[in-house]
């Protein structure tokens, strides 16, 4: 019986489709889950449809209200040009998230794929471990330098200046961040792959694909939805640092990582300029790392027997 | 009467310390700077900090003061034509040297020194970043133990190069002997640890973060420097250098504190310290592109091609009026500079003698006049309000370096611009990029591949002529020099051309300093550049520490001898 | 075992070179100069003049195999040299690695930058691992529990703010504020007795602190993920219906299966110790290895910035073989054939 793969079990229902129903039923039943979402669509569509409501625009310096403290202009106060934090937060939250998604997308998928691929296919591993080596070495700003040199022009003439930049930075963060992810699910899967139930899966003559994506992937599933929490939180940092170091959007294109990157040195000023953005950024990481457990508590069908 | 007796006591004891003051009483001396001095030769290595650092061991013959004045060194006097030192023809000039000066090891300071000092840094092969300044020197001759004699090539107005200044100080040839040449590169230890005449030795050097130093036991004045340690500490950035100093007191000096003034007059409101600044020749400007930047040009984007390749509006002096006159000055120093700044409308903001008054209509701004400009010269606002002409719209591509100040300057321009109909895209480039001369990169300063660009430049002295000889025609930066050239606007005039070369023949202040403040105004009033900040160096100092006057025309450290803690 | 470390040793000589190519490349296509930094006074000619007697006028291959020379020929040479005072024969022919910006040997910089690091970067890793180990397996354990739910939350509000902002907000409490703790690091503090001992660790306080807090943050959510992945494993059922104890087969069993992911990252952290803590070590103004390593890409400082990056893909390929050991010791399933 233990050698029957868990995954395996829950797949002998009948329809995929009610196996997603499952997922979600169980997922619901999870609380922090729930609220994690919750909050997180909050902040998505108030990033979305926040500044077709809220219509100040988070560029203009309002130079008679400078470094103010919450009033009724500016529900969030302004910063030392007079720009309103609101409105930056708002349309800062939009890049933000996106450079954050994406690129921990990119990061992630990366980081699995060759983390599994590297873990399962012994003639694979040494190639890409070494990869794996090499990218941990490069040294992140020259390679950055490069990088914008080369395609910065021929992307804004093609895209044009913001989109072009964006695509820029969010392909170099997920291109420069896949490496731990890729070390750690390997790690899993060499593990995983000498359990009982991937041993009888390909004594049974079922195929690779078959073995890895169905067997082995929903196992180490819990270490990637960690790293794609954290991923989120450090690409939407690591945003912050390019724009401090010239390479990032353009400097009038609020984000988070700036606001909160060019709010530090008015800590004891206008500290609230800070605490915004921060908050912004811890709670969409904490709702998506609460959102991650759900889903690996719903994924897991052990967990749910117990439910 | 005992009363009576207390003050004469006091005052006596005021005068005896200061007529006998010790050598390292006042103990030791924390500077901060937040650029780390990277080794202690000026001719190697040409930051701020590294002359500042070095400037506390090695000296030049002479310096210049807060006001500009030259003050000697190791001179017994500043030779000029008057005293004899500098000969009528303008073609040489000779230098006494102080009697009894001593280096640091204990041997006497000759004329030796000096030449040897000319012979390093003119070997093509040392990479002495202070070459320039021996420029058209022919020769340099000991003619006895303290007298040096410099010639000249052809006749130099204004002879105060090689060896004034903390970028030209005098090296040890006993110790420097074996460092001429490419073997300038690979001396670590006499980079490090030099052998000077000024007021500190150095004891212990750590690259790129703290030199230890102690005060020199051979200085020429036995009651100086009143301090018997000096630790100069680097790294860090601005904000927390300032507040080292002015709230938590760990510092007694800290320099370049370009931080937004609200941060900065917070942190001084704490009483523990006070912050200085002092103007010099530095002017934060907006160049404008003569040539047309547009990407699609390829190889002839940004060429002057002998005017052939005009920019479609900015050749236009009425826009470049137009965009100066849009600019309030006033708010970009408010905002981002405070202490640290004075709006200007010149490019040479300084010694007073040389300042023109001709331009100070621009102080003031208006948007008015400057809409009435563009509406004269047929630029028509379209219906998303910025204005176009034959199918060009006036978009402006603004770049500078990456600076939180000049990151707020540029918004606020990119604000000021948008009210007269011009829009403006911002870019901010890593400094060490733009600065750079990188052949491979379109980003440096020099290529200019966008409309108008912003940062600071100035004379490296009091004297303009090498500034503004910059902007003649030969100078315009272009593929075939490179991109070196110092003409990055790419403006010509054969009028301007012709007064650079009666300023090379000019000698008398006064008369250098009329036809100086002429090509300023010309410069200005064609709206080549658009000046906009002066910038003056702020630094702050506990308020114990005495007699620390900054000094925008040389090192902040010229007196570093003569500071005291009270 | 033995034939599979040396084999992984061959393979990482040519692995290391093709690294050492692909970071020299980078490095000389970067658009940074290393006269960028100097003042707007000095004219481009004399830039020029500097560039030259960098050696920057020289072919890409011919700087490459300089580079490549003297780090595998000269500098060990003159390492040993200078340890055993030996001389070889050719030594004045040899040169040494010499940095851009301070005309002065690489190897003596990280040298000298190295036991700044080792203490606060180091410090504050070994005090992250003990911190996360416990609290990550305690809160799997107690999974859902307030304990488990306030670490979440602590820890990811921990990954969230940047090291910049803690650190700056740690000065103003506690220096400015305070006054407990210095906010400059005095690297030429020499420590000889209590007194010194005492300033050596209140200024080291604050800068292992703000590191700790963040290593512990990451860490302590992987090895959360990790048990509660083992917790619920079969073998875990099986050595409880075996009657072992629940102790037992918590730490046993549980824990060592769990470490396995966690060790690969904390093999992989090593390395990042080396590399030092860019910015914590700018802002409380500590002179170690990233501070080092920041300062030679500002400086566009190629031979000091390559030579570092290098010797750090050398720890990163030697800590790879550690963690590929250490699974094999901790998962006796793993076989390396």
């Amino acid at each position: 019986m233990s050698a029957v793969s868990p995954n395996a079990r829950a797949k002998q229902k009948p329809k995929s489709e009610s196996l997603w129903l499952d997922t979600w039923k169980q997922f619901v039943k999870h609380k922090g889950a729930v609220v994690g979402m919750i909050v997180f669509f909050i902040i998505v569509f108030s990033t979305i449809f926040g500044p077709m409501i809220y219509r100040i625009d988070p560029q203009y310096n309002d130079l008679r209200a400078r470094n103010q403290g919450p009033t009724l202009a500016h529900p969030l106060g302004t910063d030392n040009l007079g720009r309103d934090l609101l409105a930056a937060n708002l349309a800062g939250g939009r890049i933000s998230l996106a450079v954050g998604l994406v690129a921990m997308l990119i990061s992630i998928g990366l980081g699995t794929v060759i983390g599994v691929s590297s873990g399962y296919f012994p003639r694979l591993d040494g190639i890409l471990m070494r990869l794996t080596d090499m990218f941990l070495a490069l040294p992140l700003l020259p390679l950055l330098l490069v990088a914008i040199m080369l395609f910065r022009d021929s992307l804004r003439s093609l895209v044009g200046p913001e989109t072009g930049i964006f695509l820029l930075i969010v392909v170099l963060i997920g291109v420069t961040s896949w490496m731990n992810t890729a070390r750690i699910v390997r790690g899993e899967v060499l593990a995983v792959k000498e359990r009982e139930f991937v041993t009888a899966a390909s004594a049974l003559g079922s195929q690779n694909n078959r073995i890895m994506w169905q067997h082995i992937l929903p196992n180490v599933l819990s270490p990637i939805l960690v790293s794609a929490a954290l991923g989120m939180a450090s690409a939407i940092i690591t945003e912050s640092a390019l724009s401090f170091l010239g390479l990032g959007f353009p400097s009038d294109v609020p984000t988070w990582g700036r606001l909160l990157f060019d709010g530090k040195d008015f800590l004891s000023l206008t500290p609230l300029r800070v605490v915004w953005p921060g908050i912004a950024i811890s709670l969409v990481v904490i709702s998506v790392n609460f959102m991650g457990d759900g889903l690996r508590d719903a994924l897991d069908p052990r967990l749910r027997t117990k439910g | 009467m005992k009363i009576k007796l207390l003050l004469a006591a006091f005052v006596l004891g005021t005068l005896f310390n200061f007529g006998f003051a010790q050598r390292g009483e006042s103990g030791e001396l924390n500077i901060l700077y937040w650029q780390a001095v990277s080794l202690l030769n000026p001719y190697l290595s040409g930051g701020t900090k590294d002359l500042d650092g070095a400037s506390l061991v090695l000296e030049p013959l002479a310096s210049f003061d807060p006001d500009g004045a030259l003050v000697a060194k190791l001179a017994a006097e500043i030779p000029t034509v008057d005293n004899g030192g500098v000969s009528e023809d303008l073609m040489s000039i000779t230098w006494k040297l102080k009697e009894g000066v001593l280096w640091s090891d204990g041997t006497p300071l000759t004329a030796d020194d000096v030449v040897f000092t000319g012979q390093y840094c003119m070997d093509p092969d040392a990479g002495c970043n202070s070459s320039d300044r021996f420029n058209d020197i022919s020769n340099i001759e000991a003619v006895d133990a303290t007298t040096v004699k410099i010639s000249f090539s052809k006749p130099k107005p204004f002879p105060y190069q090689a060896f004034v200044s903390s970028l030209s100080p005098v090296l040890q040839k006993a110790q420097f002997a074996t460092c001429l040449g490419p073997a300038a590169q690979t001396c670590t230890d006499e980079n490090f640890y030099p052998i000077g005449t000024g007021p500190y030795v150095p004891v212990d050097f750590r690259p790129n973060d703290v030199v230890v130093f102690e005060a020199n036991s051979n200085y020429r004045d036995p009651a100086k420097p009143a301090f018997s340690r000096v630790t100069f500490k680097g790294g860090g950035d601005a904000a927390s250098a300032a507040r080292a100093v002015l709230e938590t007191g760990e510092a007694d000096y800290a320099w370049n504190l370009q931080v937004e003034p609200e941060i900065l007059n917070g942190m001084a409101a704490a009483g523990k310290g006070v912050v200085v600044s002092a103007f010099g020749p530095n002017v934060e400007r907006i160049l404008v592109n003569q040539t047309n930047d547009d990407p699609s040009l390829g190889d002839n984007r940004s060429l002057y091609m002998d005017g052939n390749n005009p920019h479609p509006f900015l050749s236009d002096p009425k826009v470049r009026e137009a965009l100066s006159l849009a600019i309030d000055r006033q708010i970009l120093v408010d905002v981002g500079y405070g202490a640290a700044g004075q709006a200007t409308c010149n490019l040479v903001p300084g010694p007073t003698d040389f300042v023109s008054s001709a331009n100070d209509s621009c102080l003031t701004q208006d948007i008015e006049k400057a809409n009435q400009l563009l509406d004269e010269a047929g630029w028509a606002r379209g219906s998303d309000g910025i204005r176009a002409k034959d199918g060009v719209r006036m978009s402006i591509l603004y770049q500078t370096s990456t600076n939180s100040v000049r990151q707020g300057t540029q918004a606020l321009i990119k604000q000021m611009w948008e009210e007269i109909g011009v829009e403006t895209e911002l870019r901010n480039v890593d400094a060490g990029v733009f600065f750079g001369g990188d052949p491979a990169s379109p980003d440096t300063y020099g290529k200019f591949f966008t409309d108008v660009e912003m940062f600071t430049n100035g004379a490296s002295g009091t004297d303009p002529e090498n500034y503004l000889a910059g902007w003649t025609c030969d100078q315009i930066a272009d593929v075939s020099n490179d991109w070196l050239g110092n003409n990055i606007d790419r403006w010509c005039s054969p009028e301007y051309d012709a007064m650079i070369a009666e300023l090379a023949t000019t000698a008398g202040l006064e008369a250098r300093a009329e036809l100086s403040k002429k090509l300023n105004d010309m410069l200005v009033q064609n709206y080549v550049e658009i000046p906009l900040v002066h910038r003056g160096g702020v630094s702050a100092h506990i308020n114990s520490l005495q007699n620390v006057h900054i000094n925008p025309w040389d090192t902040e450290m010229w007196n570093i001898a003569d500071w005291t803690r009270n | 075992m033995f034939q599979y470390i040396v084999r992984r040793i061959l393979i990482a000589i040519p692995t290391l070179l093709v690294i050492s190519f692909v970071i020299f490349t980078i490095l000389d296509l970067a658009p940074s100069d290393p006269t960028g930094n100097l003042p707007l006074s000095i004219p481009q000619e004399v830039k020029e003049q500097i560039r030259k007697s960098l050696g920057l006028d020289q072919p890409f291959h011919i700087r490459y195999l300089k580079w490549t020379r003297q780090f595998f020929i000269d500098e060990p040479l003159a390492l040993v040299e200078n340890v055993t005072g030996i001389k070889f024969p050719g030594s004045e022919k040899r040169t040494r690695i010499d940095s851009w910006s301070t005309h002065s040997s690489v190897i003596d910089l990280i040298f000298q930058r190295m036991p700044q690091t080792l203490w606060v970067v180091g410090m504050a890793y070994v005090l992250g691992i003990l911190i996360a180990i416990p609290v990550g397996v305690l809160s799997a354990y107690r999974q859902y529990s307030i304990f488990d739910q306030l670490g979440t939350f602590i820890s990811l509000i921990g990954f969230s703010v940047p090291t910049f902002f803690t650190g700056l907000l740690a000065i103003v409490i506690f220096s400015v504020k305070l006054k407990w703790f210095p906010s400059v690091y005095d690297t030429t503090l020499v420590v000889q007795d209590w007194a010194s001992f005492v300033k050596q660790l209140k200024q080291m306080v604050m800068p292992v602190t703000v590191l700790a807090f963040f290593n512990a943050s990451q860490l302590s959510r992987f090895m959360r993920s990790s048990m509660l992945d083992n917790l619920t494993q079969d073998y875990a059922r099986t050595a409880r219906s075996k009657g072992l104890q629940e102790r037992a087969v918590v730490l046993g069993h549980v824990l060592r299966n769990s470490l396995i992911p966690v060790v690969t990252l904390i093999a992989l952290g090593i390395p990042g110790i080396f590399g030092g803590a860019i910015i914590t070590e700018q802002i409380f103004r500590i002179n170690g290895l990233g501070d080092l390593l920041i300062k030679g890409i500002q400086n566009a400082d190629i031979p000091l910035v390559q030579t570092l990056t290098f010797i750090f893909a050398v720890l990163i390929v030697i800590f790879n073989i550690f963690a590929d050991l250490a699974y094999g010791l901790l998962d006796p399933r793993i076989r390396y054939g």
